[in-house]
């Protein structure tokens, strides 16, 4: 990944009307811009992420949605031939800074994934894995850890005996509270999900969305989703993206009733085409 | 967001929303022209026409069924958002103002049989007058609504001020004559009711208006409507001088 320091291009501004969080942002991203080699997938994202709240990312696939919510904690690393520019900090520190430790941002930004990936081993051994990655070894913290992690993610009463078993075992919906979990066993301050709902039944679903309803507060969350009820109903600030950029940013209220960009209301009442 | 929308990309979404716009024109053409009728009724003195009048206020209750039947299914199947939502929320509202309307026109109707079979009075004219400036709001309206076009729909809200002055010039003749012969008391009473009924229309046409006006901008009209109707505290005593 090569960081570009300054570019030229004047951007149309995003429509901007977000719920203020009452404890401030949790994450500032100003004039961001990302190429995967030649082709430029981000122009110009300015936004911030308000503290304790949802912040849902919206728009047809191949927007920059995913892509955004990647480089909040720099996955987009891994890729070769990506190209940065623009500044994104957390707690006011750039994470694109050369002497930022990647890893150690990411304990600080959990991420649940599309499909539930739980590692194969044990339901207690994946909630504990950021724990021990760290070295902690202490057998009652550990314990303590993991029944904090399960109960935050609604997920203790149905495992609690079954915590020696492979998680693989785990039905769908489990499986991706137990990934909620280990993202959460770690205490970050972010919690960054792609999609986290759309390999899920309607009920699995509900339990999620429930969860996500729960977390919040004690922790920012950002999620992409595909299902735009979903960002109704979980979020209180919404971001609509198009072809890279971000066309209007505000609270999730006004985003679904009056909508101030013409593609925002066409993109939500299913006129886009 | 003034150009028309585009249509949705399931169409058949589009028909339904569609549907529920043909129902309010049907809906309101047919109020109007029961207001129309009854208004004739009672200015030709026809009772004929007011009992055709009485029976097809049926057809509006229908029409208000159809449309609340449509607004929840469709609700429920497709989770209208923004002004989809708006557009389904004004049809539910302006259906049941529409059936308000049909009723208070029915009853201009039936009152107006009954003052056929009485001596005819001087103020059974200036009524109907106000009635077709009335009339001419409910039609305004439906074309803002059609058309949506708040403009429109702003300019027929402030003209109700007007059918409140006119309203409150009948109640004070009528007062007058009732005072001057009591036998004209009962088709008098009969006339101060159809004056009523007339200007509530009106008011409920301010609603439609602010309803339209919702619709198109997406907040609510803040506007307070100036009201000329000051018979609410009009007190008129036997012999004392006129006014």
């Amino acid at each position: 990944m090569t960081r570009v320091e300054k570019i030229d291009v004047v951007e149309p501004p995003t429509v901007y009307h977000v719920k203020k969080g009452e404890q401030g942002s949790v994450l500032d991203i100003s004039g961001f811009n990302l190429w995967y080699g030649a082709a430029r997938a981000l122009f110009g994202i300015s936004m911030t992420v308000e503290r304790g709240l949802v912040t849902a990312l919206i728009g047809p696939s191949g927007c920059g949605k995913s892509t955004l919510l990647r480089a909040l904690n720099r996955m987009n690393d891994l890729i070769e031939g990506v190209t940065i520019g623009g500044k994104v900090t957390l707690e006011g520190n750039d994470i694109y800074d050369h002497r930022a430790d990647v890893i150690a941002l990411r304990k600080r930004m959990g991420m649940v994934f599309q499909k539930p990936n739980p590692f194969p081993m044990t339901v207690f051994d994946n909630v504990t894995y950021p724990l021990r990655v760290d070295g902690v070894r202490d057998r009652r913290v550990l314990e303590e850890t993991v029944e904090r992690a399960l109960r935050g993610a609604a997920l203790w009463d149905e495992v609690k005996d079954r915590l020696q078993d492979s998680a693989l075992g785990l039905s769908g919906g489990q499986q991706q509270r137990l990934c909620i979990a280990r993202a959460i066993a770690g205490d970050p301050e972010v919690l960054l999900m792609d999609e986290p709902c759309s390999a899920l039944d309607p009920i699995a679903t509900a339990k999620i969305e429930e969860l996500i309803d729960e977390l919040r507060g004690h922790y920012s969350i950002v999620i992409v989703t595909h299902n735009m009820q979903q960002a109704a109903r979980v979020s209180q600030n919404t971001a609509f993206m198009y072809l890279g950029r971000l066309i209007e940013y505000g609270e999730t209220k006004a985003m679904f009733t009056v909508p101030k960009v013409r593609q925002t209301h066409d993109y939500v009442t299913g006129r886009f085409g | 967001m003034d150009s028309p929308h585009k249509g949705h990309t399931v169409r058949s979404y589009d028909d339904e929303l569609n549907q529920l716009d043909n129902y309010i024109s049907e809906m309101g053409g047919i109020a109007e022209s029961q207001l129309a009728a009854a208004l004739d009724a009672l200015a030709k003195r026809n009772s004929e026409l007011a009992a055709l009048v009485i029976v097809q206020d049926e057809a509006i209750d229908k029409i208000e069924a159809k449309i609340g039947e449509a607004a929840v299914e469709l609700i429920a199947r497709r989770q209208p958002m923004a002004n989809d939502l708006r557009q389904v929320l004004a049809s539910l509202k302006i259906a049941q103002i529409l059936e308000r309307i049909g009723d208070y026109a029915a009853n201009v109707a039936k009152r107006s049989t009954v003052l056929n079979q009485l001596p005819p009075v001087e103020p059974a004219r200036s009524v109907p007058r106000m009635g077709r400036l009335v009339e001419q709001m409910i039609h305004e309206v439906l074309d803002a609504y059609s058309t949506r076009n708040a403009e429109a729909a702003l300019s027929v809200w402030h003209r109700d001020e007007g059918i409140d002055g006119l309203y409150d010039s009948v109640f004070r003749e009528l007062l007058t004559y009732m005072m001057e012969d009591p036998r004209n008391i009962t088709a008098c009473t009969h006339l101060l009711f159809i004056a009523k009924n007339i200007e509530r229309i009106g008011d409920y046409t301010t609603n439609v208006a602010e309803i339209i006006y919702f619709l198109v901008k997406g907040e609510p009209l803040t506007e307070t409507r100036p009201k000329a109707d000051t018979t609410s505290f009009a007190v008129m005593t036997p012999g004392a001088p006129k006014g």
